[in-house]
């Protein structure tokens, strides 16, 4: 659509357009993914300016962990990127493991890895329905969620949650695998890559998702790295930037995967991104998959974890019965939270997500400041919807991948 | 990593308060001469990439070795080199300004306007300065660290308490 | 009455002879059960509990099957499905969406936040929908799954059918 821009504005400024149209869109619109508003001010349907208004879902998470403690803290993260909730509590666990100063079993890493892989493929089956829906394909929409709904149930098998899991817990994971979870993981990775072709084949030489796609929302390199997008949106730029290869965490560092990049930073070449990462994330999956016979029997919590209710202070330690593998619950003789302030900062399916906390020696944190993707992605919305048409923002929001819970906190 | 911080102390020693080895290395700065600082960071050594800005409060903070209320907290990254530094600088009460950085970094743009609603610190040079997540007539700045968590019926939003007295009486 | 004996009760209070297009019914009976049969909820989002809604319109749960079909716009829909946290923000954008739409209309509160602010009790999440919404159906759970939501939804249908007075103004 971008092509008829100039035609259109010629015509605009030969006819009488003396004072800009203004319209504000949201924040209840079915394809602004959530409570997004858009004041946009046209000239004729062009979009001249556009001024993102956010700030509908903010719950004060930031506020509200100040006043829990550690661990019932990653309970909140949940709520900020539902898609991907497994991403959220793995950021959490991994800044406060840096602040108290444990070390993961590996086991532990696996299976951290493999969630957040399956967060990453919930994500983009998610982000890949909705941006189709908006843009006209009901049939991806129904073809995505049906796979979807597949992960959700090995998910729900996992922890006992579709949604809001809380598996990542500060030192590990809830619980191992079961043989059955395994198994089934098994089959998924096989049968996935199938189902991506399914995909593509809807979608990829569809002329209507061709000209609604290509040519629209160009960000060239630079810009974007100034603009602060990072995740597939910078890697659609063609900029390799991933934190899992930059900063490994987790097991990321042990197993075998490609940065897929794009080349003209427009919204196909961010499509095309998202499809590889799907099958990138397939392969990590059954690689981890495939390492954790090695570490058989190994526990999935941390020796010295600390326990779900951090104490205020250190209590004598007592003698104590051996605790047996798998239990949570144990002893209230730890460690207590030192104090100072780490930052850590993952790969989460939409982008890069930090967490800084800053600690005073108390079981709650002093501060703990979550940086979304989903923030800096609609800061970013002016620059990229400019000169383009309102239909071709509802393209540009869907490409972006936002969720309002992540950008509002 | 050395050569950086060396090379640093050396040409900004006006500048730089302290440099502390953390998790990341820590530079603490003057406010004076930041935008200088920060202008060499950004195309004198190539960290073009600002993760996070944002501010602390250490109102009452237990292991307090300084006199400043706030501080404003920089992350930035190297994307050539992989080097990721912190940047810190101490505001106090009275005097809450910082120098934007928004022509330097856009993505300083919304964060900066997070930093002034949340803690009230006001960025010199910022081209758009309002609340962005709470709304325009809100009271207070609601992480600093004398502000409720939860508000109280008298300390109630006072368009919210219009809004259900309306509802209630219509 | 010969006709008594012979007439099928095809749903509850309401009877047809059987070979003819006739029906015997109150016409509240006839009327809910109409509108019980086609409830249109608005698609209206807030937080996590919307992909929740979304799957559950979606090719697992299916809401179609029982005549439910999302609407977006307040204007023809029946039913608000307050589907995540409310926002002091947020709430009067709420109401004005609710005002929109036509009556008779029914409210349901999904999710913990909505019914009553659930973990965020915090400055700026308003503690529960109905400070200010009439709420019918309260679906608890963070987020419920799509099954709560569909009993929910039944359960609205059982509600209306029970209705009397609510409409009509020939009474």
């Amino acid at each position: 659509m971008a092509r008829y821009l100039e035609i259109n504005k010629k015509q605009t400024k030969e006819e009488t357009w003396e004072e800009p149209f203004y319209l504000n869109m949201g924040p209840q619109h079915p394809s602004t993914h959530g409570v997004l508003r858009l004041f946009l001010e046209l000239e004729g349907e062009t979009i001249v300016n556009c001024d993102p208004i956010i700030g509908y879902l903010h719950r004060g998470v930031e506020k509200l962990s100040e006043n829990l403690n550690y661990n019932q803290t990653i309970v909140l993260s949940d709520r900020l990127d539902y898609i991907a909730s497994a991403a959220n509590n793995t950021v959490f666990a991994l800044a406060f493991e840096k602040l108290i100063g444990l070390e993961v079993p590996r086991r532990a890493k696996l299976l951290r890895t493999i969630v957040c892989e399956m967060a990453r493929i919930c994500n983009h089956l998610l982000w890949l329905a909705t941006h189709a829906l908006d843009i006209g394909a009901m049939t991806v929409f129904l073809y995505c969620f049906r796979d979807r709904e597949w992960l959700l149930n090995i998910y729900e098998k996992i922890c006992g949650a579709r949604l809001t899991h809380s598996y990542v817990r500060v030192g590990g994971v809830r619980q191992d695998f079961t043989k059955e979870i395994i198994e089934e993981l098994y089959r998924f990775t096989e049968e996935f890559p199938s189902r991506i072709y399914d995909y593509e084949t809807l979608i990829d030489v569809n002329r209507i998702w061709l000209r609604r796609t290509k040519g629209i929302a160009v960000v060239p390199a630079e810009q974007a790295i100034n603009l602060g997008l990072t995740g597939p949106v910078l890697r659609g730029s063609g900029v390799p930037y991933d934190v899992r290869k930059f900063r490994p965490y987790d097991a990321y560092g042990e197993v075998d995967f490609i940065v897929p990049t794009g080349k003209n930073g427009d919204t196909y070449d961010r499509y095309r991104v998202r499809m590889e990462e799907l099958r990138q994330s397939n392969r990590i999956i059954r690689q981890c998959l495939d390492k954790l016979p090695e570490t058989e029997g190994e526990p999935v919590l941390a020796e010295n974890a600390p326990d779900l209710l951090i104490p205020e202070k250190v209590k004598e330690p007592k003698p104590q019965p051996v605790p047996k593998k798998g239990v949570i619950f144990r002893g209230v003789d730890r460690p207590i939270v030192p104090s100072g302030e780490a930052f850590a900062s993952i790969e989460s399916p939409k982008g890069e997500l930090a967490v800084y906390v800053v600690s005073s020696g108390s079981n709650k944190p002093w501060r703990l400041r979550i940086r979304t993707p989903s923030f800096v992605h609609i800061s970013a919305i002016p620059y990229m919807a400019k000169n383009h048409m309102i239909a071709d923002l509802i393209a540009i929001i869907g490409t972006l991948d936002i969720v309002l819970g992540d950008s509002d906190r | 990593m050395k050569e950086l911080l060396n090379r640093l102390k050396e040409k900004f020693s006006n500048v730089i308060l302290e440099i502390q080895e953390k998790d990341y290395p820590t530079i603490i700065c003057k406010r004076n001469g930041f935008l200088d600082f920060m202008e060499y960071l950004r195309n004198g050594e190539g960290f073009k990439y600002l993760i996070d800005l944002t501010g602390v409060d250490y109102l009452n903070y237990p292991q307090k070795n300084f006199e400043e209320r706030f501080e404003v907290v920089y992350h930035l990254y190297n994307l050539d080199n992989k080097i990721l530094l912190r940047i810190k600088v101490r505001i106090s009460e009275n005097d809450n300004w910082q120098y934007s950085v928004t022509y330097l970094w856009k993505t300083a743009n919304w964060f900066e306007r997070e930093c002034y609603d949340m803690f009230g610190i006001n960025f010199k040079g910022h081209p758009n300065l309002k609340r962005i997540l709470m709304p325009d007539d809100w009271e207070g700045h609601p992480l600093r660290k004398d502000y409720p968590l939860y508000l109280e019926e008298e300390q109630e939003w006072i368009n919210y308490k219009e809004f259900i007295q309306k509802i209630k009486t219509s | 009455m010969g006709v008594e004996k012979n007439v099928v009760e095809i749903a509850s209070g309401i009877k047809q002879i059987p070979g003819t297009p006739v029906v015997i019914s109150p016409i509240d009976k006839i009327i809910n059960w109409a509108r019980a049969g086609s409830l249109w909820p608005l698609t209206f989002g807030l937080a996590c509990c919307a992909i929740e809604m979304m799957a559950t319109g979606a090719s697992h749960f299916d809401l179609d099957r029982y005549g439910i079909i999302f609407r977006a716009t307040p204007r023809q829909a029946d039913v608000l499905i307050v589907a995540g946290t409310v926002t002091k923000k947020m709430a009067p954008i709420i109401r004005r969406v609710y005002d929109q739409m036509p009556e008779p209309k029914y409210v349901i509160a999904m999710g913990s936040c909505a019914c009553s602010g659930g973990v965020f009790k915090t400055y700026s999440v308003v503690q529960g929908v109905d400070e200010f919404l009439p709420v019918d159906i309260y679906v608890p759970g963070c987020p419920p799954r799509p099954e709560a939501l569909l009993f929910g939804l039944l359960q609205l249908q059982e509600k209306i059918k029970r209705e009397a007075k609510k409409w009509g103004f020939w009474r």
